[in-house]
């Protein structure tokens, strides 16, 4: 099997805090391939965004403890220095936020930012990166980009802004795009033109696409495998399919029966019982233990991912997973 | 913290101010005492010395005796104990602008909310106010109303002021200052009041005065704590500065800027006349400014990413 | 931009009216003072107080009072004082203006590099021993009382080092920069750091608050995935957007300072600047002078107001569009 392009294993991200220590990630594995979709889903607190933040060195908190090992590449990246990896963002990874009204810079055109980035890894001229910001603002769909490249971040919409984001996301042609929820501010309609629109670009530009969200239906459309997680650890890894299909992880039943859909006959929409759990206080063994109805005695003790090709952190058996999944699968 | 011990330490010892003159070092800091004389070393010692320098005309006061116990830091012209006055002119400098800048952030939370809330044409016409006060500089709006003032004391209606009082400086000052607290309050007020839980206030039919008691006042709060020790600094420098002009405390009373005034003409001969009251303005100030940090820093949940003072 | 231009404008003029009333008010008209003997000045016989009292017309109603006043000083310039007899003030005010500009020029320069440098220092390095360190000289240097500071400069500088270390300061007064430059440079650098001490103290903590705050919004993360370095983010992105507030408190204290507020300064080294004459006319109760020197600085305040919000267009792309 290739190398894969980015390979996490067993990241925890803890926060020293004075009321106790925050474990914001807690022992998550999972590896993405070349012009692979990988989906992290969960709901908030759950980490998923800290993990990349860590990855690319964004964390700038003095009380945060990084350990594990994060390879990209076959190249270990964490706990490089910033000047090191400052040649990684933006060029070979790029990342892209959740609130396109505030990411780019207010005095700058958005030409000018654009231009920024490619200048910084390359040695294109001014003319040149000014070429490739209006192909890459024509690329993501803005309209007139001749003219609007030397406009401001405020002259655009929040969905064209973050359109603007993508472009110069793209700018360097990364190996690996990281987008923290990318589409969550924007409206329903918006959200569909983002979604197509960067599934083009994946096709188009080859990288590979890691996508944080908490939305399932989002992630059902995008992923070709979909790492679930709760309370900073994994809980369910494997390909969309699968996952979807036939999950094996109580919290995703949860989650896939809180989606409301048109042909169920409930009249009730399916809610996980309890509330998330404080990143103060997980529990010792499971963290969903305390709100699952399949709770047993053993899973006092923290369960490891089982499984090969998708895996799920439970102790229940496989026969177990069949009847209960389906009974509340039932319509 | 540090700087509210050492503003605590301050602001007690002016406040035994008289029990030190009196049961101390035994003076008036008041009278003039040209004729006095203390013992220094068991020998009777004149208070204003003969000058043998240069052309031999005039008389010096004596230096800093360094004991504690009287004439601390020496005599100034008048033959007058510089420690005692010192810390007498403390009390001043201190209700000066302590009173002061309490009125004026009641006063300019009361008008600054107000104006944000109501809006319209009160609020038109609350900004020309404080712009106009504004538009002039400090100093000359304080110095030209301190001027008039201070010839004649203040007779509005039943309002009876004398000149010498201690409240005509710190009304000026107050007033001058009130539009610097009142602006910031008033853009607070107008940025709240968008806000959905005052929406909602509204919405429920509370009546305005209740929601200005309740949800505005409470939110518009830290700011105004934290204002209040950095107004004091700044109205103590302010007072120093009037009355350093003349034009603040007036004799007999003492201040701290007086004294600096005193202590100019023997600035060359006796420093500490004028050294001593302007090293206790800038340690008063310097903790009150740590002090407001401190309380912006308490109320403001992110200050410990951004570190330092 | 035209029409935000000329509201920005009327309002100025309504702003310097409203001011001159005000003076008007504070100096003939605030109760149970006698005008007339004030102008007269305070060693006046009551003949002249009588002439006074005539001449300005203060047995005519108040606004007519106010208008021949305004007209005396703005149409007429010929207004005169009342203590030097026959000076008039226009001239006079024009005459101290350059030793204002210059004083308050030269410490601009000195505060803004020190105080910028001051600020961007502290915040690019949040946290270790130099940034507490730079923070709390701005405080000392912002509690010290400005003419304190200039008279133990005085002391150190003309005191007992005069004939030693010193001994190449001048002592108080003014050479013009036309006569003699070097001498001009010389009598005022003393004047420039004890003026700029204090806005520097003010401007480092300013900026630090506020490069600390852009270093935490949402575009200096996205510039940090673009892979820039923090020393680009620093100055490019956190200055640049902090560069808005800085240039209108400049803007704000630069006016306000031309138009008399460095007056202790003035006082204490001597130089006859329009804030020592505002000084010295107060003193003296010259009313016509206080009321050059007052609309004089007003003029300034107003106009440095309406300079920075239309300036302020310039550095904000956000604002233009209003």
């Amino acid at each position: 099997m290739p190398e894969p392009l980015l390979s996490v294993e067993n990241l925890r991200v803890a926060f020293e805090t004075r009321a106790g220590v925050v474990r914001a990630v807690d022992g998550l594995t999972f590896s993405v391939g070349e012009k692979e979709v990988v989906g992290i889903v969960g709901e908030s607190g759950s980490g998923k965004s800290v993990s990349m933040y860590s990855l690319l060195g964004l964390l700038r908190e003095p009380n945060v403890v990084i350990e594990g090992s994060v390879k990209f590449q076959g190249r270990e990246i964490l706990g490089l220095g910033d000047d090191q990896m400052q040649s990684i963002r933006g060029k070979d990874i790029a990342m892209i936020f959740q609130d396109p009204m505030t990411a780019l810079t207010p005095v700058y055109s958005v030409g000018w930012q654009i231009e920024e980035q490619i200048r910084a890894h390359g040695t294109e001229s001014k003319h040149q990166a000014r070429a490739r910001a209006i192909e890459l603002l024509a690329e993501v769909g803005i309209p007139d980009p001749a003219r609007r490249v030397e406009q401001f971040p405020h002259e655009f919409s929040g969905g064209m802004r973050q359109r603007v984001v993508i472009a110069m996301a793209l700018s360097c042609n990364p190996k690996l795009l990281i987008a923290d929820e990318p589409t969550t501010a924007l409206d329903v309609t918006t959200q569909a033109q983002i979604l197509e629109l960067m599934g083009k670009l994946q096709e188009t530009y080859g990288s590979s696409i890691v996508l944080i969200t908490h939305d399932m239906g989002v992630i059902s459309e995008m992923a070709d495998r979909i790492v679930v997680m709760y309370a900073g650890r994994p809980a369910e890894i494997g390909s969309r399919v699968d996952v979807i299909r036939t999950p094996q992880h109580p919290y995703t039943w949860g989650l896939m029966g809180a989606v409301p859909r048109l042909e169920s006959k409930r009249s009730r929409l399916v809610t996980i019982p309890g509330n998330a759990v404080s990143p103060l206080d997980v529990p010792e063994g499971c963290a969903f233990a305390p709100r699952c109805e399949h709770r047993m005695d053993i899973c006092s003790t923290r369960p490891s991912l089982r499984g090969s090709d998708h895996q799920a952190a439970c102790w229940l058996d496989s026969a177990q997973k069949v009847s209960f999944r389906n009974r509340g699968h039932s319509a | 913290m540090a700087g509210l011990g050492v503003l605590i330490f301050i602001v007690t010892i002016c406040l035994l101010a008289p029990i030190y003159a009196h049961n101390i070092a035994h003076t008036n800091p008041f009278a003039s005492n040209i004729q006095g004389s203390t013992f220094i070393n068991g020998k009777r010692v004149m208070l204003l010395q003969q000058n043998t320098q240069g052309l031999g005309f005039g008389v010096t006061p004596i230096g800093p005796t360094w004991n504690f116990s009287h004439y601390f830091l020496g005599a100034d012209d008048q033959g007058r104990d510089v420690f005692a006055r010192l810390l007498y002119g403390g009390r001043s400098s201190l209700l000066i602008g302590t009173a002061s800048a309490l009125l004026c952030c009641i006063v300019a939370s009361i008008l600054g909310l107000i104006a944000g809330y109501f809006g319209g044409p009160i609020d038109w016409l609350l900004s020309r106010v404080f712009d106009i006060i504004w538009a002039f500089p400090i100093y000359l709006l304080a110095i030209s109303l301190s001027v008039v003032l201070l010839t004649s004391g203040l007779n509005i209606g039943p309002l009876h002021i004398g000149a010498g009082s201690l409240f005509l400086p710190i009304l000026i000052i107050a007033a001058v200052f009130i539009p610097y607290v009142a602006r910031p309050l008033r853009g607070l007020t107008m940025s709240l009041r968008e806000r959905e839980f005052i929406q909602a206030a509204i919405g429920s039919g509370s009546s305005d005065l209740r929601i200005l008691w309740k949800e505005i006042l409470p939110n518009a709060a830290p700011s105004v704590i934290v204002f209040f020790p950095l107004m004091v600094a700044f109205n103590m420098l302010t007072e120093s500065a009037l009355s350093f002009l003349s034009i603040g405390v007036q004799p007999p009373a003492a201040s701290w800027g007086t004294i600096i005034n005193d202590g100019l003409g023997l600035l060359y001969t006796r420093p500490w006349v004028a050294l001593a009251p302007g090293i206790m303005i800038a340690i008063t100030a310097v903790s009150l400014n740590i002090l407001g940090d401190g309380a912006r820093d308490a109320f403001d949940p992110k200050a410990k990413l951004r570190g330092s003072i | 931009m035209l029409a935000f231009v000329l509201r920005r404008v009327s309002s100025a003029v309504l702003v310097m009216f409203s001011i001159s009333v005000l003076v008007f008010l504070i100096f003939f008209a605030t109760p149970g003072v006698d005008p007339a003997a004030r102008i007269a000045g305070r060693s006046a016989t009551p003949q002249i107080i009588a002439q006074v009292r005539h001449a300005f017309g203060l047995d005519r109603a108040l606004p007519i009072r106010y208008g021949i006043m305004m007209d005396h000083l703005f149409f007429k310039q010929d207004l005169s004082s009342y203590v030097n007899i026959g000076a008039k003030v226009v001239p006079q005010i024009l005459q101290a203006a350059p030793i204002t500009i210059s004083l308050v020029l030269g410490a601009s320069v000195l505060w803004l590099l020190v105080g910028i440098a001051g600020g961007i220092v502290a915040a690019a390095n949040r946290g270790k021993f130099i940034d507490p360190l730079i923070m709390f000289l701005g405080i000392a240097a912002i509690s010290v009382p400005a003419y304190w500071l200039g008279e133990v400069v005085n002391l150190i500088t003309q005191g007992g080092l005069h004939h030693s270390i010193f001994s190449w300061v001048p002592s108080s007064g003014y050479v013009s920069i036309f006569q003699n430059p070097f001498e001009w440079g010389l009598h005022l650098l003393f004047p420039w750091l004890t003026l700029a001490s204090l806005y520097a103290g003010i401007y480092a903590r300013v900026l630090r608050a506020e490069l600390v705050n852009a270093l935490n919004e949402d575009y200096v993360r996205t510039a940090r995935a673009k892979g820039l370095s923090e020393r680009r983010i620093l100055i490019r992105h956190a200055f640049r957007c902090s560069l808005i507030s800085i240039v209108s408190l400049f803007g704000l204290d630069f006016g306000a300072l031309i138009g008399g507020a460095a007056l202790l300064t003035e006082v204490v080294f001597g130089l006859p600047g329009v804030g020592l004459l505002t000084y010295s006319s107060l003193q003296n109760l010259d009313l016509p002078v206080i009321m050059g020197c007052v609309m004089y600085g007003a003029f300034f305040v107003v106009l440095a107001n309406a300079v920075v919000d239309i300036g302020y267009a310039f550095l904000d792309p956000r604002v233009r569009v209003a």
